[in-house]
């Protein structure tokens, strides 16, 4: 292959340079929100929350109506599960909001002495047992799960929903062997709405997301485990005040509300 | 023909040796910090745990197959992709398209395309299900995906070697007296047999490499569908250390590779 010699063009030089400095600013962190300010509202900015999958839902709500309460504030929410969030955090992830399915996660966070202050813990959760509206293994309880030729989805145990899962199972005396460990709740729903598995444990509030596309299954208090939902500001936040009064909102008489009718359980 | 050599000795701008060097350290920076930060005491350890051998079997046996599965499908598509310089504008154009787009298409979208095609609820899985064959969640659907994203790697590179190679020597062969299936094998074959080595390589790295389609496909169980990419995911999240041991072993298996091939890892191109 013959070489030619390359003239860059200058265009292209330019073109290369203008996108670097979008990138730049584009990581910059939280910038003024667009839109008119209003000189009784002090909160301004972009307030970023990594929270777990499990609250997709009722946090997506929540977040648009305290942006309507607040116009010149921005929620970016992010929501995976819960220990991958922690490692992010941990590994330097801007963020202004941290809230998990249950508190050993957390406590990765706080360990690393990323919160500011102590998390509050404000909500509940229990496991429950979701099938395909067509229950192709004919599952009626948790001990169905332990039978050969059922296909169960799981957690994996690195998230809330997993370790929950296996306690769950051990308190039954079960021995499950699932075929897949998902790295999210949700991504066991997926599977379960695809009708791919035909088993799946998720929490009570995802099955009530869910409707009509899963069938759930119960399980007995008194088998079940709770996972409790902390939340907290970062002390690393750069809008500490949008943050906390976003974090007063979820912990308000309204938030709270929100949260029982998605299912949730009071502490 | 001769060239002015003022133009010849004259490099490129600083501002481009300077964007230049600061896209070689986004690419090689990265991969230096596995290095410094790798937990090199506890490394022969962590190498040596049960699910990191596990998932490393994994990797190389699903990689293995996924480059034979390739080659066996790939080398023949390369034939027709080579050939289909002679055809109409639109479908020589829709084949190269639909060959390439495994390389630009997001792994996770084509591992949800494989689910909804072959899950036991899929367009055709439903009736694999009815005579009793489901792929979702087992070895063999690793194997499909990795062959889903690596295919395009392989039939470039035959492609592109079968372009460069001279077809009269097949046009002698035939004038001989030789089959067309004789002419494919004794005298394509060998031909391009450098350009399927170096498809071959490349097609193995990405298999080893593949995570999305892989997870969202096939899932991830220890020993049947968590390969190496997606234990050192999921170790990130709880054991940094142990994600990086994974992660060093990803790399070194990468760069043999790329040594390995030296300059031949795209046709065309020699260093």
């Amino acid at each position: 292959m013959s070489r030619r010699p390359v003239r860059p063009a200058r265009v292209s030089l330019v073109a290369g340079v203008a996108s670097v400095a979008l990138l730049l600013t584009a990581c910059s962190g939280p910038s003024g929100a667009a839109g008119s300010t209003t000189a009784a509202d002090p909160l301004r900015g972009t307030v970023v929350v990594l929270a777990a999958a499990s609250l997709t839902e009722v946090y997506g709500d929540l977040a648009a109506q305290f942006e309507k309460l607040h116009p010149n504030v921005t929620i970016t929410e992010s929501f995976g599960g819960s220990s991958a969030l922690a490692a992010q955090i941990v590994q330097g992830a801007p963020a202004d909001l941290f809230a998990t399915a249950n508190e050993a996660t957390m406590k990765t966070v706080t360990d690393a002495g990323l919160g500011d202050g102590a998390p509050v813990v404000y909500a509940t959760n229990v496991l429950t047992l979701v099938v395909p509206p067509s229950n192709p293994a004919e599952v009626t309880a948790v001990a169905d799960l332990a039978h050969p030729g059922v296909k169960v989805a799981l957690c994996d145990a690195t998230v809330p929903c997993g370790s929950s899962a296996i306690a769950l199972l051990a308190a039954e005396h079960l021995s499950v062997t699932p075929v897949t460990l998902e790295t999210d709740v949700k991504a066991v729903l997926t599977k379960v709405e695809l009708d791919e598995v035909d088993a799946g444990l998720v929490y009570a509030t995802d099955a009530q997301t869910a409707g009509g596309t899963v069938k759930q299954i119960a399980i007995p208090d008194a088998a079940n485990v709770v996972n409790r939902y902390p939340i907290v500001v970062l002390s690393r936040s750069t809008n500490q005040a949008a943050a906390r009064a976003f974090e007063r909102f979820i912990l308000s008489a309204t938030g709270l509300a929100a949260l029982r009718k998605a299912g949730f359980g009071a502490p | 023909m001769r060239r002015s050599a003022g133009i010849r000795r004259r490099g490129p701008a600083v501002a481009v040796w300077v964007i230049a060097g600061t896209a070689l350290a986004l690419l090689v920076l990265p991969l230096l910090a596995i290095l410094l930060s790798a937990p090199w005491p506890q490394l022969p350890a962590l190498l040596a745990a049960p699910e990191t051998l596990q998932a490393l079997g994994l990797s190389v046996l699903t990689g293995v197959i996924s480059t034979a599965l390739c080659l066996v499908l790939g080398i023949p598509l390369a034939v027709v992709l080579a050939r289909s310089v002679s055809w109409p504008v639109v479908p020589r154009r829709l084949l190269r398209a639909a060959v390439t787009i495994p390389l630009v298409l997001p792994p996770v979208v084509g591992g949800l395309a494989l689910l909804l095609l072959l899950g036991r609820n899929g367009v055709l899985g439903r009736y694999l299900a009815a005579i009793g064959i489901t792929i979702p969640f087992t070895t063999g659907a690793v194997v499909i995906a990795q062959t889903f994203v690596a295919m395009p790697f392989l039939v470039f590179a035959v492609e592109g070697a079968l372009r460069g190679a001279d077809r009269r020597v097949e046009l002698a062969a035939a004038s001989l007296g030789a089959s067309r299936w004789q002419v494919f094998r004794s005298v394509t074959i060998p031909l391009v047999a450098p350009g399927i080595a170096a498809g071959a390589v490349l097609c193995f790295a990405r298999a080893l490499g593949e995570f999305g389609a892989t997870i969202t496909f096939a899932g991830s169980y220890p020993g049947v569908t968590r390969t190496l990419p997606i234990a050192s995911y999921l170790a990130s999240q709880t054991d940094l250390n142990q994600s990086i041991a994974l992660a060093l072993v990803l790399l070194v298996v990468s760069v043999a590779v790329l040594l390995g091939l030296r300059d031949r890892w795209l046709p065309g191109v020699r260093g």
